[in-house]
């Protein structure tokens, strides 16, 4: 497909460095859902994945073939800033759902759910 | 302006969107960007987000440069987290901040943030009493996370009243 043989060594050492980070950080999210102990610290693991990984992977992307094209390439910036502003979303459904289950449960080391403003103002 | 274009600002962006998705600047891909962000701007109308005008564009930039180091210095530290979490666990914990934002774009863009960052999860905000409640992994620098979020709320708020 394209050349990757025509990379300058710079360039070359610089993409490798980027990628090989940017896969190191994905992977140490997915150990960290495999290793931490209770579900909102497992919360906090693919967070890593998306902001880290993801921008270290796409600096390498944009990096290599704008070298190779000789051009500004900046169309991974559009994956950087959707892949930042959906984790959100799915991260607090499961979080809201998670404290909802636990909080019907009856859990101790969950927050309470805060009163309701009438029973403020009355206090 | 606005009788043209309802949402100046989404429209520019999706404009630069068609123009980097097509990466090119031709005046062919100029015209049918123009053409779909114009129209999707008044889709947007059905739809009635809340509007915000921006403020203190240099401010944005230095809250834009803060955010960059936060997300640095929080992937290393939670890396490192999970690196040695068989050997000691972390001390995790819920916090609550009071976070005094009412603009609903600025609520959107603090979540995103404190996402962004590894190491603080959004759970739940208050409305009524205007508080934060967050899961942070490294609970012992309470502190610092409360100022963390403290600072960034207050930017946002002059940013975008």
């Amino acid at each position: 497909m394209s050349h990757l043989t025509d990379l300058p060594p710079w360039a070359a050492i610089a993409v490798c460095g980027l990628l090989l980070f940017g896969a190191a950080m994905t992977l140490i999210g997915s150990l960290g859902l495999l290793r931490l102990p209770s579900f909102y610290d497992r919360l906090h693991a693919p967070t890593i994945a998306t902001s880290g990984g993801t921008i270290l992977i796409c600096l390498a992307s944009m990096l290599c073939f704008a070298v190779l094209q000789s051009r500004w390439i900046f169309h991974e910036l559009l994956i950087i800033f959707f892949i930042t502003v959906t984790t959100p979303v799915t991260l607090m459904l499961l979080g809201q759902a998670t404290l909802y289950r636990d909080r019907v449960e009856n859990r101790q080391d969950v927050p309470r759910k805060p009163k309701p403003a009438a029973e403020l103002d009355s206090e | 302006m606005r009788a043209w274009l309802p949402y100046p600002l989404f429209s520019i962006a999706l404009f630069l969107m068609w123009l980097l998705l097509n990466q090119s600047v031709a005046p062919g891909s100029i015209v049918v960007g123009v053409f779909l962000s114009a129209l999707l701007g008044w889709v947007l109308v059905k739809l009635q987000p809340t509007r915000s005008r921006l403020h203190r564009l240099g401010l944005m930039g230095s809250l834009a440069l803060a955010v960059a180091a936060d997300i640095v210095r929080s992937n290393v530290a939670v890396a490192g987290i999970i690196l040695r979490a068989r050997g000691r666990p972390a001390n995790t914990g819920f916090m609550s901040v009071d976070v005094d934002l009412e603009n609903e774009n600025a609520l959107a863009l603090l979540a995103c943030i404190l996402t962004a960052t590894p190491g603080t999860a959004w759970l739940e905000y208050d409305r009524r009493r205007k508080s934060l409640l967050i899961h942070v992994l490294d609970i012992d620098n309470e502190d610092l996370w409360r100022r963390t979020v403290k600072r960034y709320a207050a930017g946002l708020k002059e940013i975008l009243q």
